[in-house]
């Protein structure tokens, strides 16, 4: 469980990226953080495990203060995506980038193989093995930075926008592994500008603006809020805004999911034809 | 004379075991907005930077086949010369700003050249106005928002009035608000000005509806290439793991219960919305 009181954040250059967010996130919860550039949502989830310490307030992970505790030891049960694959990326082969936390958290060796040719697959990176990360594309290097992660097999996974550069599939494969996450009640955390990403996952959806959490709910209240989701720079859902266009023909406005609206239309206009 | 040509184009990257482009054989004409697009790794990227000459001239590597650019040969010509003609725009922002302000990053571009002062403030000036950042031209590019920096690197090309600009998912970093308006901003470029455009995205909902032409590759090759409408609707598409918007899906979907829709496939949420509009108000 991640407790957030009170927190407030500034950095060395008194900047304030955090101004009193306040939030519990259980375990199992999936949570999809969003909002404008520059509203402290990074600043946020690095809270939550430890990089960051919270300059007032408190955070707490399963019942213990990360001031208490060291980055090394949330480390192992809380997984970090980068934004920027780059800035985690650093051994010759995609193999040894996958082997390196494995063997650091002290695996035996057969596990070791058998969860890189998990995590390979996972991600398609099963051809990459012996390739060095920096040949790849920008897409593909995210993916190798997620494998390196989703090897160890976290308690809780924190992604900071894990679909850039991702085409559909992969997308679809990472909702349906974070699909599985939950139910062995994992946590995820995304930090995510994808609305339609965030559309068909139907997470429970925090928004943040300015340093603060603008609206917490489900996906379904949230994306389909213009109004906060205006405030926060972010536009509704494709699906969603077509049902807002039509919304003075008594067509309800919380859709975002495809089929959902599928069959809303199909009823409607079969009554009518 | 096409802005782009190129005849049997393959590169392999210096270490690389496989080339990540393959005989690829394509004309672009002026005025064009063309949308490149594919599942990750097929070559998008390795593609734009042959257009600038990036590749071979930076990255070394083995290229074949032929291609000419603005009427060039991109392997004769150095960078500096290519990006008269061709402005490249990356997928972050913050890998190509550097200056101390937004317009001596502009202006960059333009002394290097050793255009006279006069010239160049004309430039930076017009090119600030065109993206909408003229007033914040005295701030640092690192001290403003990423959609803003996005803006500042766009026109920082732009300042060079090249024919073509290539731009490479210059919004992933950016919200999804700033995004729409920097795609708007691309689309004016387009349409005022008549400059190329070249832009490679994964997020088909929010340009599809500006690209006169849709090219798809996979696996260093282009599998297709036609008008977005026709493009989107293709089972093909789908299959190669595009991400088609979810209007035109919805769109499919209505269709094959056998709706008495419009049969035109919806570029924007906008146009479903019309097409449902003439169903819903005919009672």
């Amino acid at each position: 469980m991640i407790e957030v009181e009170d927190v407030y954040f500034s950095y060395p250059n008194n900047v304030e990226a955090l101004k009193g967010v306040t939030l519990t996130i259980k375990e199992g919860e999936f949570v999809a953080i969003m909002g404008q550039n520059g509203a402290g949502k990074t600043t946020l989830v690095k809270h939550f495990n430890g990089l960051l310490k919270p300059s007032r307030g408190l955070v707490r992970i399963d019942n213990v203060e990360t001031t208490k505790t060291s980055v090394a030891a949330l480390a192992k049960n809380a997984g970090f995506v980068f934004q920027n694959p780059d800035h985690q990326l650093f051994s010759e082969t995609v193999e040894e980038e996958i082997a390196f936390a494995l063997k650091n958290f002290g695996f035996k060796k057969d596990i070791v193989k058998q969860r890189i040719n998990w995590a390979l697959n996972l991600l398609g990176l099963t051809q990459y093995r012996k390739t060095s990360p920096f040949l790849l594309s920008g897409g593909e290097r995210k993916r190798v930075a997620l494998a390196s992660v989703l090897a160890w097999n976290p308690k809780t996974l924190i992604l900071d926008e894990p679909t850039i550069g991702q085409d559909y599939r992969q997308k679809e494969k990472l909702r349906q592994f974070i699909l599985q996450m939950q139910t062995q009640q994992k946590t995820v955390v995304i930090v995510t500008h994808d609305v339609e990403f965030v559309a068909e996952c139907n997470p429970r959806v925090l928004l943040m603006k300015e340093g603060k959490i603008m609206a917490d709910g489900k996906g379904t209240e949230i994306l389909t809020n213009q109004e906060v989701l205006n405030q926060s720079s972010i536009v509704l859902p494709q699906i969603a805004q077509v049902f807002h266009k039509l919304s003075h023909f008594g067509l309800p406005k919380n859709i975002i999911d495809l089929y959902e609206a599928k069959n809303i239309l199909l009823k409607t206009l079969e009554k009518r034809q | 004379m096409p802005v782009i040509e190129t005849k049997n184009l393959t590169y392999t990257y210096p270490g690389g075991k496989l080339p990540s482009i393959k005989d690829v054989s394509m004309k672009v004409e002026k005025g064009e907005f063309v949308l490149i697009t594919g599942p990750s790794g097929c070559g998008k990227t390795t593609l734009c930077r042959c257009f600038n000459g990036l590749i071979p001239n930076f990255y070394q590597g083995e290229i074949k086949g032929e291609i000419t650019v603005t009427g060039l040969n991109t392997s004769k010509k150095h960078t500096y010369e290519m990006a008269k003609h061709v402005g490249l725009v990356f997928q972050n922002p913050e890998n190509q700003l550097f200056a101390l302000s937004i317009e001596k990053d502009v202006a960059f571009g333009l002394e290097n050249l050793g255009v006279d002062r006069e010239k160049i403030r004309q430039r930076v000036d017009w090119a600030l106005k065109q993206v909408g950042i003229y007033d914040i031209r005295e701030r640092s590019p690192h001290e403003v928002s990423g959609g803003q920096q996005q803006r500042v690197a766009i026109a920082s090309v732009l300042a060079m009035q090249p024919e073509l600009i290539v731009l490479d998912e210059p919004t992933s970093f950016l919200d999804p608000l700033s995004a729409k308006k920097i795609f708007a901003v691309i689309n004016e470029l387009n349409t005022k000005l008549g400059i190329t455009v070249v832009l490679v995205e994964h997020r088909l909902d929010l340009t599809a509806k500006y690209a006169s032409r849709i090219i798809i590759m996979d696996q260093g090759k282009i599998c297709l290439d036609g008008k977005p409408r026709k493009i989107l609707n293709k089972e093909e598409t789908r299959l190669l793991g595009v991400g088609i918007p979810k209007a035109t899906l919805l769109h499919q979907e209505l269709l094959e219960n056998k709706l008495k829709l419009r049969n035109t496939t919806p570029l924007s949420s906008q146009e479903l919305a019309n097409f449902l509009e003439e169903l819903l108000k005919t009672k």
